[in-house]
């Protein structure tokens, strides 16, 4: 069992910190001030979870790797998160319809992963859940406000739903391992967090006046470390001081 | 960005139960729940708040800098309206 439970904080601290570092590119070039102090805001909520993660999957895996080794020693081919977070950041709509997607499924995902038998990732998900409780709140608002603003942001908001939503199936994959670690009530079954996302995405769309893409042509990979070629380039720069400088600190 | 499209709200923080709201400043916003949103991300990061209040500045009448002498200069003169004659018995505590 610790080979999948190791896999599973390596995912979920994957997704965190490939998200976070993704919302940290828009760190003063943000549309307004007070949106770029927001973003930086989410970035370090998800860079957080990730640094809490790693240590876990490190003292899972007991081979004496810690977060640095992780965030900054591996190649893409090494990283298992979702290929939706490591989507480029686009314009601003596709940020924020890449960050409704994540956190619709990351609320209640982490509500769930709160009852994990795991007591360390049970301790995460009870700190995670508030943070993506407020991603969840701020990128609805946006959403809604860009599909049901202006012609041009509508025009945007669509095109980025139709771009991203095929990347959502992938939050709610499962191999063998994830299917022990849900018999053994270490992970959420996907099925029980699926209602909530519809519910989030219904909802919001609805007020957004945007039309749901249809379903049924997901992409998927990343979690078995196939990822699209972004994640080598943000990799590339997220890396490259600590690949020139080992082990620099402030 | 553009005033009517994000208008300025002026934030107030509560730094924890009663105390009262203090101005901190200000943020644009579309709308009032935008606007709580920001002044939550612009001026809480630290653990400064446990309420926010925003309030579109266009709301406010704020009193004009040129009647500054008129309306508050006559009381400089006034210190018998400070209430420093009265021994505050130490049970009082914080007041």
């Amino acid at each position: 069992m610790s080979e999948p439970r190791f896999i599973l904080a390596l995912r979920l601290a994957d997704n965190a910190l490939v998200l976070g570092h993704r919302l940290s590119e828009w760190s003063g070039r943000a549309p307004t001030l007070e949106e770029d102090i927001a973003l930086s805001n989410l970035a370090l909520d998800l860079i957080g979870q990730a640094r809490m993660l790693y240590v876990h999957a490190g003292e899972l895996e007991g081979a004496g790797r810690g977060e640095d080794d992780f965030a900054y020693l591996r190649d893409d081919r090494d990283y298992r998160n979702v290929l939706l977070v490591e989507q480029p950041n686009g314009d601003f709509a596709a940020t924020m319809v890449r960050h409704l997607i994540y956190a619709a499924h990351a609320h209640p995902f982490m509500q769930a992963l709160m009852r994990s038998t795991d007591g360390t990732l049970a301790a995460i998900a009870a700190k995670a859940e508030k943070e993506m409780a407020y991603h969840l709140r701020h990128a609805s608002e946006w959403v809604i406000r860009l599909g049901d603003g202006t012609q041009e942001s509508r025009r945007r908001a669509q095109a980025a739903l139709d771009d991203l939503m095929p990347y959502a199936d992938e939050l709610f994959a499962t191999d063998a391992g994830d299917l022990a670690l849900i018999a053994a009530g270490i992970a959420p079954d996907p099925a029980d967090v699926r209602p909530a996302f519809d519910r989030t995405l219904d909802h919001v769309l609805a007020e957004a006046t945007l039309a749901a893409p249809r379903r049924g042509h997901g992409q998927s990979g990343g979690r078995d470390g196939i990822h699209s070629e972004h994640l080598s380039r943000l990799l590339a720069e997220m890396q490259s001081l600590h690949r020139a400088h080992p082990g620099a600190t402030w | 960005m553009t005033e009517p499209a994000m208008p300025l709200y002026e934030v107030f923080i509560r730094p924890k139960a009663g105390l009262s709201h203090k101005h901190v400043g200000s943020v644009h916003a579309c709308d009032d729940d935008m606007a709580l949103r920001a002044a939550r991300d612009v001026y809480t990061r630290r653990g400064e708040g446990v309420s926010i209040w925003v309030v579109p500045s266009r709301l406010i009448a704020a009193s004009d800098p040129a009647d500054k002498d008129m309306l508050f200069e006559p009381t400089a003169s006034k210190p018998y309206r400070h209430p420093t004659f009265y021994e505050v018995p130490d049970e009082v505590g914080h007041m």
